[in-house]
């Protein structure tokens, strides 16, 4: 069980809920599930691409492509940073030109994460679009980044801490947000061995 | 987990989970170099000097093809377009370059720890590309990937390293590597070609191929360097390519989900026949493709750890 002590903002259900209302946002936007691909972002952000891609099948009955993207390579602080990402595969098994393509991760803070994601994904081919759709919004965005699909706003001060915790990863299921201030560092969302970064990972 | 030492010197002493960190890395990039646009721009503003003092064609490449894919600038420098011509020492020849703002050195140097007196003379972090007769880790760690992505594994697994296994740097390396990671390793060449002392390896010596290959997983064939031929170690290529030439009739010996291996360039109808080279067992080539990805994951892991202690 987690060790993070606040204020739950989402639970099982309300995770649930937020997923198929954004799956419904999506094909709506796109007028069905034809030019659709699904990318999360390692490790959470995939285990949502997959639940609405899976929702999105049970919608419309298509299966729409889901890729996993680690977007350590494309950091802008990967040399200021005193201890180095750890790499994970990035598994984009598809063809990403002249797609809609819907980019999932689970907390959007500053921007930096969505922006290296970009970078990332434009080297796999030109899409007819990039959408993007996250679980929480908690803001102090840095870049001008704008998600297309939110499951929840929250607001918090940069010294709060956002837990996300899904089944598929951690067994336990609940976002949470610690208004202690003692998060670990200010501005830094909450991450733990379990994430496959060092250091946390900086949203 | 992180590697322990700012600098890739070599294998030896290098701990299964250190190894299994790049190993794993490199799995990462080897994806990349499998997109249509096989560039990150993680090394953006990271500059490498590739000091080359002895020819090489694969590791050169592959090194600098690393570099680019991860956005690094290069540059390149070969002994004989050099002032090393015009008499300039190795640290002299270093010191000025590094004077010019490099951040990494990948050295090839026909002597044995050049790469531990850069470490000493310069801030540069510093990968070892071949010194001498000591050791080759990238070579050694590209094996290693390569047979890991068969078997899934490297415990437990025998493999085999035959030819010139005593002047070999790759040898070394491969020793080190694979006792780290649980495989055993034996040895096979000439007598005279054969180190003295295997108990500080701890490895099995064979001078028989037959027996040296039975019921192994894995053979790696070293080059017969024709410098060694003309120093008198064995009698003829003739008889050598009869000894120690790894044949098709011969691989009946090995386990049947067996590997060939050879870090190149091969001599052809000498240490290895055309039949095994392009047999379905072989990932010659493959072990190419891996050598860029392994060279990627260490340029990679070793830039973050600049103005660390060593």
């Amino acid at each position: 069980m987690t060790d993070i002590k606040g204020e739950t903002v989402l639970n099982e259900k309300g995770i649930s809920r937020a997923i198929t209302r954004i799956a419904h946002e999506i094909l709506e936007k796109n007028s069905g599930a034809e030019t659709l691909v699904v990318i999360g972002i390692f490790r959470r952000g995939s285990d949502l691409a997959k639940r609405i891609a899976d929702k999105i099948e049970q919608i419309e009955g298509i299966k729409v492509p889901v890729g996993l993207l680690d977007i350590n390579l494309y950091r802008d602080d990967i040399h200021t940073k005193l201890d180095q990402p750890i790499i994970q595969r990035t598994q984009i098994l598809f063809d990403v030109v002249d797609r809609n393509v819907i980019l999932v991760d689970d907390v959007l803070y500053t921007g930096r994460t969505i922006r290296a994601a970009l970078d990332a994904i434009i080297d796999f081919g030109r899409p007819r679009s990039i959408q993007l759709a996250v679980l929480i919004d908690r803001g102090h965005r840095e870049y001008p980044i704008r998600p297309d699909y939110v499951g929840k706003n929250i607001p918090t001060a940069k010294t709060d801490r956002v837990a996300v915790r899904l089944n598929e990863s951690d067994n336990e299921e609940f976002v949470i947000v610690d208004k202690s201030g003692t998060g670990k560092k200010a501005g830094q969302k909450e991450s733990g061995p379990k994430t496959g970064t060092k250091g946390g990972k900086k949203k | 987990m992180k590697l322990s030492s700012r600098h890739l010197l070599g294998l030896e002493g290098m701990s299964a989970e250190e190894i299994t960190l790049i190993l794993d890395t490199a799995e990462s990039f080897r994806e990349i170099i499998e997109r249509p646009i096989k560039k990150v721009p993680t090394l953006r503003g990271v500059t490498v000097l590739n000091l080359f003092y002895e020819p090489s064609t694969r590791t050169r490449i592959s090194f600098e093809l690393a570099e680019k894919r991860l956005s690094a600038d290069s540059i390149n420098f070969s002994k004989s377009t050099s002032s090393v011509t015009k008499g300039e020492s190795l640290k002299d020849t270093v010191k000025n370059i590094e004077a010019l703002k490099i951040d990494m050195i990948v050295v090839r140097h026909a002597s044995t720890g050049v790469p531990y007196f850069l470490t000493q003379c310069t801030a540069s972090n510093i990968i070892n590309a071949g010194d001498g007769r000591h050791e080759h880790p990238t070579q050694a760690l590209l094996d290693m990937m390569t047979i890991r992505r068969k078997y899934g594994h490297l415990n437990g697994l025998r493999v085999v390293l035959v030819g010139d296994v005593k002047h070999s740097r790759v040898v070394r390396s491969n020793i080190w590597g694979l006792k780290a990671m649980g495989a055993s390793v034996a040895l096979c060449g000439p007598s005279t070609l054969l180190p003295y002392e295997s108990e500080r390896f701890g490895v099995d010596l064979y001078s028989n191929l037959d027996e040296a290959i039975d019921g192994a997983d894995v053979v790696n064939i070293m080059r017969i360097q024709l410098e060694r031929q003309q120093a008198g170690l064995f009698p003829s290529m003739r008889e050598y390519t009869n000894l120690f030439g790894v044949t098709a009739e011969r691989m009946k010996l090995l386990n049947k989900n067996h590997t060939i291996m050879h870090p190149g360039p091969m001599n052809r109808g000498v240490e290895i026949t055309s039949e095994v080279a392009d047999g379905e067992s072989s990932v010659i080539l493959e072990q190419v493709t891996n050598g860029q990805a392994i060279r990627m994951a260490v340029l990679y892991l070793l830039s973050g750890k600049k103005g660390e202690e060593a």
